[in-house]
């Protein structure tokens, strides 16, 4: 089968940006675009460049963009990305760029190691055997465990793209693994840190760090669940939970001009900031005010719905869940 | 640079001793691909260990028995009888350390059957047991950050070691292309198997015995180095790990007749007989016509597990069949066939892991080596699943202790350091500035079928002689190989001609000493010499390279403990 390869090339030493080079390339059925690009290699272009190791989904080298999303090219199957006979490859996103698709994961690996991924047991306790866990402990700590960091969603992640300094999925989905572990007595302190600045509030749910894991990890799944855990150890000194228990002070109505079952979006950003947070209610201005010229601001008593079981149920759910 | 002692790969063995040595001394460790990627974490069934959650009336001397039958008695016993009786205390230390474990009704460590051990003692985490523990050792690793230095993405080129003791490493700088030496007093080397000269293999890109080749380039001997192990169940064409867990968990392998062939061969063990039998069993009945389709696989069937088991227990193994083969066991049987899986020989060593050159056990000072790359031996002549990442442990945390021990009294030797970083710079340039044009595609491919299909399942004397010409004559070729990337930035197609120079040395070794052990034992079988030979290959191969280049062997005797050699069967 003949197939077109649009890869993205880039020494440091020659080039200034990455440029598209093709190559043509004759492959037998069911290869993986990781065969393919060793074909490239060893019988075309010998310095097309790019990391691989275990070529069986296990080891996380071999991960890169095709067609625009993070991948590991050795379990992708050619046929699934090729579009009109041609696949681009290029580097993961996020990264500096090394050569082609070799990138500079130093700033992953830094990040991992800011949540401190290493467990912390109870070291007052001696044990002669294992410390038990129940299948139900250990189901709550499976899936962020096939977790390869492999940086796919590191890569395809829109938060990062205009944060840096945002702690990312991996190393997320990484904290959840010890927050849930039921050996490890550190969750209060660790959710203390996962809520604040470029931690998991800054997480803007746009599902992409899953869509792109290759295995069950499922970072947005997990940064869910560590909000959860953030907001049942009652962890509210952040913007993010603020934010939380504004929506659900306003919805039921819990102060003046709330309530009604809607969203009281003047009430929302200034409990969200902190109402004794006067430099935090500063910077609200400049918004309030660009959204007031456009015509954008929220009317200021909100409108009651007379009737709203349905926001009542989940309401009363939410209670009993946070019981 | 210096360091205390330098340790080369990450994979379990490697961190193991780390995590001994951090904090209390200045360590190092040198590692080619980062450490989590290291192949360690592919492995999938689990750790072997008399911890009796399952069978209560498992211990530690039955699993002793286990491994020396596995090992068709070449394995050495008092060796065995230290990991066997250190391997609970390993695994739950694991446990302790942060290993996700699956777990039984109580909440212990789960266990499941596998193949050779008469009790079910392998520990595990789904199908993802190597991953969980190498996970586990990584988080320590970083836990013990300020005082681990980790040279993440360099290239060992070579030991330095004179007068029988080490002295450090040559390294390249993978990013930079350039040379550096770390100086040390005392060198670690945990550098992985050598299953990368085979076709179908289930081995890592990275699995080209570096630190194997780097010791037995400077005279030190490689022992059984012919003593490698077909895996039974490898994804057919591509060589990819299926678990041995498949059959643990009642996987019934069939040919093309549909019968479960294992009746003729192991009919008491069935599937679960060791992967040597297993290997040669399946290897028959496609030599023998009795392929699916006449072709050169056979089936696993795990359909009538049922998918719940199946999603439970062997989700890695169901999503590789569907990600390369397209396969999706819960529905079909997967093809498969032998794999080069893991390399028993390796670089000798004492039970302290300290290598030692000769017959008589003389220790080499400064340098030790754990793990797959070198050889204590426990595995003899084939290993029983689940022991490899036990011995990666249990000796990865020996070797540790040893060289905590070792470097307070050592000394940092002489090193010439301009001297070492020019010698390794004019061969790297040498090799790029080769004006001729072999193809180091085309000796890679060459060797590997040779290697595969001469040298493999079934040998004898004339396919080893045709595979040990045709080495030789790959070798020559080398020297000419042309590389396109003149780069120093990441150049991976000069690593790779590295490693095809690793590759070619080595299987000279492995071909030569097939040829010499005339008999069939374990993993070893000769067609022409179908009878294990207690009387005359009792004994281990330790293969030399002379100051000319030359091959030479000695022998050294296996050490029997406590069980006396019997008929294999199973």
């Amino acid at each position: 089968m003949k197939a077109r390869f649009l890869i993205s090339r880039f020494d440091l030493q020659l080039d200034t940006t990455p440029r598209l080079q093709e190559y043509s390339v004759d492959v037998p059925k069911g290869s993986t675009v990781l065969e393919c690009l060793n074909i490239i290699k060893w019988t075309q272009d010998g310095t097309l460049t790019f990391r691989m190791s275990c070529r069986s989904a296990i080891c996380g080298s071999c991960a890169m963009r095709l067609n625009g999303h993070a991948k590991l090219a050795c379990k992708t199957q050619l046929s699934d990305v090729l579009i009109d006979g041609a696949v681009t490859v290029e580097p993961l996103g996020n990264f500096k760029v090394i050569k082609d698709l070799v990138v500079d994961m130093e700033p992953f690996w830094a990040s991992l190691k800011r949540v401190k991924p290493w467990l912390k047991p109870d070291e007052s306790v001696e044990y002669e055997r294992e410390r038990l866990q129940s299948i139900e402990g250990y189901k709550k700590i499976e899936d962020a465990s096939t977790c390869i960091l492999c940086a796919s969603c590191y890569s395809d992640c829109n938060v990062l793209s205009v944060d840096e300094r945002f702690l990312g999925p991996a190393t997320l989905a990484k904290a959840q693994r010890f927050v849930y572990d039921s050996r490890d007595c550190d969750a209060e302190e660790r959710l203390e840190y996962l809520g604040g600045a470029n931690g998991v509030w800054d997480c803007t749910h746009c599902a992409e760090c899953s869509t792109r894991c290759p295995t069950d990890a499922k970072p947005l799944e997990r940064i869910t669940e560590l909000k959860a855990a953030s907001m049942a150890h009652r962890i509210h000194g952040n913007n993010g939970a603020r934010h939380v228990l504004a929506f659900r002070e306003s919805i039921p109505g819990k102060y003046p001009g709330t309530g009604g079952g809607m969203i009281n979006e003047n009430y929302i950003p200034l409990r969200s900031v902190g109402i004794f947070n006067i430099s935090g209610l500063l910077d609200l201005i400049p918004v309030g005010l660009r959204m007031f010229m456009r015509g954008k601001q929220p009317p200021m008593m909100p409108h009651y719905i007379k009737k709203f079981p349905e926001i009542r149920k989940m309401f009363s759910r939410f209670k009993e869940y946070l019981k | 640079m210096t360091h205390d002692v330098v340790i080369v790969g990450a994979g379990l063995a490697g961190l193991n001793a780390a995590i001994q040595l951090a904090g209390k001394v200045d360590v190092a460790i040198v590692t080619k691909v980062y450490p989590s990627r290291s192949h360690s974490g592919a492995a999938q069934g689990g750790v072997a260990a008399a911890v009796a959650n399952l069978e209560s009336d498992d211990t530690p001397e039955l699993h002793m028995y286990d491994t020396i039958k596995g090992s068709d008695y070449l394995g050495d016993q008092d060796a065995i009888e230290i990991m066997v009786n250190e391997a609970p205390e390993t695994v739950i230390e694991m446990e302790r350390l942060g290993c996700v474990f699956s777990r039984d009704e109580e909440g212990r460590i789960a266990q499941r059957a596998f193949g050779g051990h008469s009790r079910k003692r392998s520990c595990y985490a789904a199908d993802r047991t190597g991953h969980s523990l190498l996970h586990a050792l990584f988080e320590q690793s970083m836990k013990h950050d300020a005082n681990l230095t980790v040279y993440s993405e360099y290239f060992l080129l070579s030991l330095i070691y004179k007068e029988g003791v080490a002295r450090g490493v040559v390294m390249m700088n993978i990013l930079t292309g350039d040379i550096e030496v770390i100086r040390a007093k005392a060198v670690l080397f945990a550098t992985g198997g050598y299953g990368r000269a085979f076709e179908i293999t289930s081995n890592a890109f990275a699995n080209t015995g570096d630190g194997i080749v780097a010791a037995y380039r400077q005279g030190i001997p490689l022992q059984d180095m012919e003593c490698v192990q077909f895996h039974p169940t490898g994804l057919y064409g591509v060589g990819i790990l299926v678990s041995e867990a498949a059959r643990g968990e009642g996987g019934y392998l069939l040919n093309g007749k549909g019968e479960r062939f294992m009746e003729k061969y192991a009919p008491s063990k069935m599937e679960l007989a060791p992967r040597d039998i297993v290997s040669r069993s399946e290897q028959t009945e496609i030599n023998e016509g009795r392929g699916i389709n006449g072709e050169n696989y056979v089936h696993i069937d795990l359909r009538h597990l049922g998918r719940e088991t199946i999603l439970e227990r062997l989700p890695q193994i169901r999503q590789l069949g569907i990600d390369f083969l397209g396969i999706d066991c819960i529905e079909e049987p997967l093809p498969i066939q032998p794999t080069a899986h893991y390399s028993m020989g390796g670089i000798p060593v004492n039970h302290d892991c300290q290598v030692v050159v000769d017959q008589s056990g003389t220790p080499a000072r400064g340098f030790f080596s754990a793990g797959e790359c070198a050889c204590v031996s426990v595995h003899g002549a084939n290993r029983l699943g689940t022991n490899s990442l036990l011995e990666a442990l249990v000796f990865g945390k020996r070797a540790g202790k040893a060289i905590l021990k070792y470097v307070q009294s050592a000394e940092f030797e002489d090193v010439n350091e301009n001297e070492e970083i020019a010698n390794a710079r004019k061969s790297l340039d040498d090799l790029l500035s080769s004006a001729s044009t072999e193809s180091a595609n085309e000796i890679r491919t060459s060797l590997k079928e040779t290697m595969m299909w001469k040298c493999g399942v079934f040998r004898d004397k004339e396919k080893l002689e045709q595979a040990l010409e045709t080495v030789l004559e790959l070798s020559a070729r080398y020297k000419n190989i042309r590389i396109a990337d003149k780069g120093k930035v990441f150049n991976t197609e000069l690593q790779e001609a590295l490693e095809l120079g690793n590759l070619l040395e080595f299987s000279e070794v492995i071909v030569r000493g097939a040829l010499a052990r005339e008999e069939s034992r374990g993993a070893h079988f000769r067609t022409d010499f179908p009878k294990r030979d207690d009387e005359q290959w009792m004994k281990h191969t330790l293969a030399y390279k002379g100051p000319d280049g030359s091959l030479q062997f000695k022998y050294k005797p296996v050490i029997i403990t406590r069980y006396q050699p019997e008929e294999r069967k199973y």
